[in-house]
């Protein structure tokens, strides 16, 4: 009986990180049909944040708020990663609509982009960046109107935030002299964010241990997945999201801002990215390559659960989570230790957690030959676009 | 970028001298660059230009199922990384005593050569199972998938998924495989020459650029023709295709087959050119990077393909040698430009007219003459109008 508690505990504890990484992945994937590669990076700006509020907090005129810095952090790494979001949608995604391999394409691009960026970011680089973005933004102001009329006016568009991008690296390069500046913000290492000593703790609940931490990040999902229903069934916003991922041309016609529903979609789901950047550092330590360990699952879990619904997301990552820890642990071989030789072989030779993924892979393919259209499919007869 | 009475559009290839060159420049660099740079390089360079010629081979076979039929696959990693496995066991095998084991099976306390190693003593196996062996997978994995015509994004995702459980499996393995670290091919022999050896390595890419040559000569077979047409039909409308009663998994699979067997030879050749086969020919990063080189050399144009695999790699072994820091950005950058300003790529950019409109914009090159009234023609217009409502959001998922 312990055993099936642990096990579901732990399930779920794994599961639970999954529902939270691929929730924002699921709402987007839902509305807009795109796959977002760079969301895994957005998770880890979020974690990335939240290194950065508790070293503020750890020792400085904030000290006093170290016990509760993690629920400052939630907040915090929704904003930078929904802004994030909210940037690559606007500047790159809205080109592409329609076009959803083009889009995987380009967000890809943006996840490389983002990994480098996170590990080569220091003063100088800072600096040298915010000087092309305005240069590039105040080109059109500061030259003759009549040069933006021309034939060549394409070529100056280009030519301008070429110019910039040139000034800005001499400037970080120059800057780059001084040693202060030159001092990388994260730097490639991995970082440990070091959780508050309540969420170190562990609970005895029922004789099994449970580390409050799993706990947190529980509480975490539950929290953000009422949310998410709560944004979504009842406020005015929410309604509008879900009219334009039933039908978005004839949401447009009564009136609805698809654009503006686009925008907020990518914006909430970034930040639930945020979110769940923060619930991944209290499992492991924090690097640029973080993004990439979750961001093959969430997909899994996106195509097994369906599009358009909360549920099939939730089930999907939890039967995921507890398939992967039951097939990783080989806790089969405890509950049924007289099992036949061939069994036992075949049993011990998945539990790692490695091999443990590539048999849930293989039964989440198995299972979409029967249910093609995932655990929920869309109620109703669909022509195929 | 320039209006449609400004754009220089006209028949590619005419008799002009700048029409030949549009049409030809591709293949002249190409061949200039195959038949001067051998005597030019140092050895070392020569066999980084072989190994990034062999990659053009898996290009080719992503621009047949991406460029041609429309399936972006993430996963060719996989049946690069098979033919590179199955030619890296036969070489394991033949530098061995009779009786002996290929070291690293020493590390492990393995005493016995697993059953699947033992085929692999057969030159002759091998030759035909680093084909066909990454054929037969693509194929039985491509139907299944095919069948349930899952398609688009989800045939994206789950040909990544399978690329992750193939890593996992293969980096997991030591007993079986040797798992992270690999097999070496350096010290092997083969035909009786060190694999590593200056002159074996120039022999390679002989080869290599053969089978460029061939690859290419198939992929123009197959493109050109009925077959060719079925695929652009699916790329372009796959249930009107169904509708006129052809089954188009059939075709899918076949051609996923055919660009898995692609990848596999591709992925022997670049096994012995570098030195070593590893899970890292499965890791996710590379076979997406596999469909930029495609996407940057044009997609839908086969020299494209094999360009595009050539320069980026080149460009990234330069770039990473001086500035290693920075190719990730230019890499990043590489996949936004051109998703967003180049969709055809640079072999579709050059022989549109892409340099003449760029003359035409400052002014030194006149505007090609247009009908102007094809602007204000009404059916043009409303062809114009629903290309772009068939662009619109949500249309096609």
């Amino acid at each position: 009986m312990t055993l099936l508690y642990d096990t579901l505990f732990n399930g779920l504890a794994i599961g639970s990180v999954l529902v939270l990484a691929a929730l924002g992945l699921a709402v987007v994937f839902g509305l807009m049909g795109v796959i977002n590669m760079a969301h895994g990076e957005l998770m880890m700006l979020g974690a990335y944040s939240t290194f950065v509020v508790q070293n503020l907090c750890k020792n400085g005129p904030l000290e006093a708020l170290f016990p509760i810095y993690i629920l400052i952090a939630i907040p915090v790494a929704f904003l930078v990663s929904g802004l994030a979001g909210l940037l690559l949608e606007k500047t790159v995604i809205r080109r592409l609509y329609g076009r959803p391999l083009e889009t995987l394409l380009a967000t890809w691009g943006v996840s490389l982009i983002l990994q480098q960026l996170v590990r080569s970011v220091s003063s100088a680089f800072f600096l040298g960046l915010l000087l092309t973005v305005a240069l590039g933004l105040l080109a059109p102001r500061i030259t003759p109107a009549t040069w933006w009329k021309q034939r060549w006016t394409p070529l100056l568009g280009t030519g301008s935030w070429v110019i910039a991008g040139g000034v800005g690296i001499a400037l970080a390069s120059v800057l780059g002299e001084v040693r202060k500046l030159d001092q990388p913000w994260f730097s490639a290492r991995n970082l440990d964010v070091t959780a508050p000593l309540w969420l170190r703790d562990s609970l005895d609940l029922g004789g099994v241990t449970m580390p409050t931490a799993r706990l947190f990040i529980l509480a975490l999902t539950a929290l953000a997945l009422i949310g998410v229903s709560w944004f979504l069934q009842k406020s005015v916003w929410g309604l509008r999201i879900r009219a334009v991922t039933q039908n978005r041309p004839m949401s447009d016609c009564l009136g609805i801002p698809t654009e503006k529903v686009d925008a907020l979609t990518f914006l909430v789901g970034s930040g639930l990215a945020g979110v769940a950047g923060v619930a991944v550092t209290l499992l492991g330590s924090v690097g640029p390559n973080l993004g990439g360990n979750y961001i093959v699952d969430c997909f899994m879990v996106v195509v097994l659960g369906g599009v358009g619904k909360l549920l099939g997301t939730v089930v999907a990552a939890l039967g995921i989570g507890v398939l992967s820890y039951v097939i990783g642990s080989g806790s089969l071989l405890l509950v049924w230790p007289a099992m036949p030789a061939g069994l036992n072989e075949v049993v011990t030779f998945f539990a790692t957690t490695s091999m443990a993924k590539v048999m849930v892979f293989a039964l989440v393919v198995v299972f979409l030959q029967f249910r093609p259209a995932g655990l929920f499919p869309p109620k109703g007869r669909l022509v195929e676009a | 970028m320039a209006s449609p009475s400004t754009s220089a559009l006209s028949s590619a290839g005419g008799g002009s001298p700048t029409g030949f060159l549009r049409r030809w420049l591709p293949w002249i660099l190409l061949i200039a660059a195959a038949l001067i740079l051998p005597s030019v390089l140092p050895p070392f360079r020569l066999n980084l230009l072989g190994r990034f010629l062999s990659l053009g081979i898996v290009a080719l076979g992503i621009d047949l199922i991406w460029g041609f039929t429309g399936m972006l696959s993430l996963g060719q990693g996989i049946f690069f990384a098979l033919g590179g496995y199955a030619l890296g066991m036969h070489l394991q095998l033949t530098s061995l005593q009779p009786g002996q084991l290929p070291e690293f099976f020493g590390l492990y306390g393995v005493k016995e050569l697993p059953a699947f190693w033992q085929p692999f003593n057969s030159a002759v196996f091998t030759f035909f199972c680093l084909w066909i062996l990454p054929a037969l997978v693509a194929g039985v994995l491509g139907f299944l998938v095919f069948r349930n015509r899952i398609k688009g994004v989800y045939f994206s995702i789950l040909t990544q998924a399978a690329l992750l459980v193939f890593f996992n499996f293969f980096n997991g393995q030591q007993k079986l495989i040797n798992g992270t670290n690999g097999l070496k091919t350096d010290t092997a022999r083969i035909f009786g020459a060190l694999v590593g050896s200056d002159a074996m390595q120039r022999n390679l890419f002989w080869v290599t650029l053969l089978l460029v040559v061939l690859s290419w000569l198939l992929c123009r077979w197959l493109t050109r023709g009925r077959f060719g047409d079925a695929l652009i039909a699916i790329r372009d409308d796959e249930p009107r295709l169904r509708f006129t009663g052809y089954n188009p998994t059939a075709y899918k699979t076949l051609v996923f087959a055919i660009a898995g067997a692609m990848a596999g030879v591709s992925g022997a050749l670049y096994t012995v050119q570098s030195g070593i086969i590893s899970p890292q020919y499965m890791a996710v990063p590379f076979s997406i990077e596999m469909v930029i080189w495609v996407a940057v050399g044009g997609r839908g144009t086969l020299i494209g393909a094999i360009l595009g695999a050539v320069v980026i790699n080149y460009a990234k072994s330069l770039i990473s040698e001086q500035l290693p820091e920075t190719w990730l950005f230019i890499q990043g950058g590489l996949f936004l430009l051109v998703v967003t300003a180049l969709p055809d790529g640079l072999v579709g950019w050059w022989t549109q007219g892409g340099p003449a409109r760029i003359l035409a914009m400052v002014g030194i090159a006149p505007l090609a003459p247009t009908y102007p009234e094809i602007d204000f023609d009404p059916a043009v217009q409303a062809e114009a109008e629903t290309v772009q409502s068939d662009a619109s959001p949500g249309g096609s998922v």
